[in-house]
């Protein structure tokens, strides 16, 4: 596919890709995109499906997102996805929650559910400004975190975010439909490198998730 | 004739991927051993400086489940099977061959000899073939550690203990640390260690197995493209497997045999079988 442009956001960057004949798929679902010079695809949910386009949302973290976030219009990679099991939208009163860079696949997932309320939470006022992002969303910044906003009813609860947040959120919203985030080298089901321990069992979030 | 392409054992769950394993002329399950093995905690791998390192452990379903359901739904995809057994034990190997025995339509047991992230039986590698080669009539393949001090003397021990062919090779046990943390990336520490960077410890492998033992031998080790499979036809592999490629390029198994075929064609071949153990015939 073919790279449109990148833009920081704050320390994140949206790396914007030609859609060509792929398929958005589903909120939640997550495609693996070639890191130039590495081994190994990384994988990322979909940020923003505009008319022709993917996007995606990193954090520049390590040498793939590094590279990732290095890539500038024309430049082409291979693209898989979309792959796994995205957010169930069939929900009544959905809340988005999410932390960090785990607002990736929020944008997406809030335009099919049409603009439900958000929490957000960042380590930093420099990573809150990817909250614009979300239209009305509310954010905190460390050392509050998402959990303390969370209605008492809090409803359909959505999240993506680093594991203790959504161990968290489970502890409260057992209910909620989290997307977790693993290392993963095909996202296909091939290498068992991503697996979660649910009810005792390691499962592969990319055949069985990453939404769970 | 052409060149078999096969995948890596553990490289490919040929149920959730049935397009990919139809790419390959057969399917080598993940390694199966006598029981359930929930496998190694996350996170698994890993890459860093060209290399990808995992630490998988051996999940699988157990022989129980794998003979009952799994082995029925692999039969309805039409590929032809291999199927890779492990333990810890000699009774653990003699117990899976005996049960893959009955499976008529496996044509190769593979026997993984080599897993570098879980327990070695207490055995020797010719003791556990001895064991498997008494359960079954199945040819077997042995798949061995690059990591031997000296590989084609395990070849000659695994010939003569009953061995069809061998599969080579197995990754090998690397680490990687955390650049900040300084910590081991994966949870156990050490995994397997694979990847394009393997392909001479695999090339060298194949070169002093081939000159060691008659057997048939299934090449592997980051082969990534035609020319790297070329490379290890030319030291004496017959057939070749793909691994790590398949996690960035499922479908590789297309390009390589086109890419294959080219090379022999370029060198004025008719195929690319016609120059294997071309490396061992002085210029």
């Amino acid at each position: 596919m073919s790279v449109r442009g990148t833009e920081w956001i704050g320390p994140y960057v949206l790396l914007r890709l030609e859609r060509g004949g792929l398929e958005p798929g589903t909120p939640g679902q997550f495609f693996m995109l070639e890191a130039p010079g590495r081994l190994l695809p990384r994988p990322m949910s979909l940020c923003l499906a505009p008319a022709g386009e993917l996007g995606f949302l990193l954090e520049p973290v390590g040498a793939g997102t590094r590279a990732l976030a290095e890539l500038r219009a024309g430049d082409g990679i291979h693209v898989l996805g979309p792959l796994g099991n995205g957010f169930d939208l069939e929900v009544a009163r959905p809340l988005l929650v999410a932390g960090g860079i785990g607002i990736a696949p929020m944008p997406y997932l809030s335009e099919a559910l049409g603009e439900p309320p958000a929490l957000l939470g960042f380590r930093s006022e420099r990573h809150a400004e990817a909250a614009r992002l979300l239209t009305g969303a509310e954010v905190v910044v460390e050392p509050r975190f998402v959990t303390e906003l969370l209605p008492e009813d809090p409803g359909d609860v959505m999240a993506c975010g680093p594991e203790p947040m959504l161990e968290a959120i489970r502890e409260l919203v057992p209910a909620a439909q989290l997307a977790w985030e693993a290392p993963m080298a095909c996202g296909y089901g091939a290498c068992y490198g991503c697996v979660l321990e649910v009810g005792g069992h390691y499962v592969r979030l990319c055949v069985d998730g990453p939404v769970l | 004739m052409s060149v078999p392409i096969l995948n890596a054992s553990g490289c490919l769950d040929a149920l959730v991927a049935p397009d990919v394993a139809r790419s390959l002329d057969a399917f080598v399950t993940k390694t199966v051993t006598p029981l359930p093995r929930e496998g190694n905690p996350p996170p698994r791998i890993a890459e860093a400086d060209g290399w990808m390192l995992n630490s998988i452990g051996l999940q699988n379903p157990g022989i129980d489940q794998f003979c009952g359901d799994v082995f029925h739904r692999l039969c309805d995809l039409e590929v032809p099977l291999w199927v890779s057994v492990g333990g810890f034990s000699a009774s653990d190997y003699r117990v899976c061959c005996e049960r893959v025995d009955e499976l008529e339509a496996v044509q190769v047991i593979e026997l993984n000899l080599s897993c570098p992230n879980v327990d070695e039986a207490p055995e020797t590698i010719a003791e556990l073939v001895q064991a498997s080669r008494a359960a079954t009539e199945k040819p077997l393949y042995a798949k061995l550690s690059p990591a031997s001090a000296d590989i084609a003397e395990v070849a000659r021990a695994v010939a003569d203990a009953g061995v069809d062919g061998l599969s080579l090779v197995n990754t090998l046990r690397g680490l990687f640390l955390d650049p900040v943390s300084l910590r081991p990336r994966l949870a156990l520490g050490p995994g397997g260690a694979s990847g394009p960077a393997l392909r001479p410890i695999a090339l060298a492998s194949v070169y002093a197995c081939a000159n060691a033992v008659e057997l048939p031998i299934v090449g592997m080790g980051g082969v990534n493209s035609g020319q790297g499979a070329l490379d290890l036809v030319a030291v004496g592999a017959s057939a070749i497997a793909l691994g790590t490629v398949l996690f960035s390029d499922p479908f590789a198994a297309d390009r390589v045999r086109d890419e294959l075929e080219g090379e022999g064609g370029s060198r004025g071949f008719g195929s690319a079988a016609e120059m294997g153990r071309i490396a061992h015939v002085s210029a």
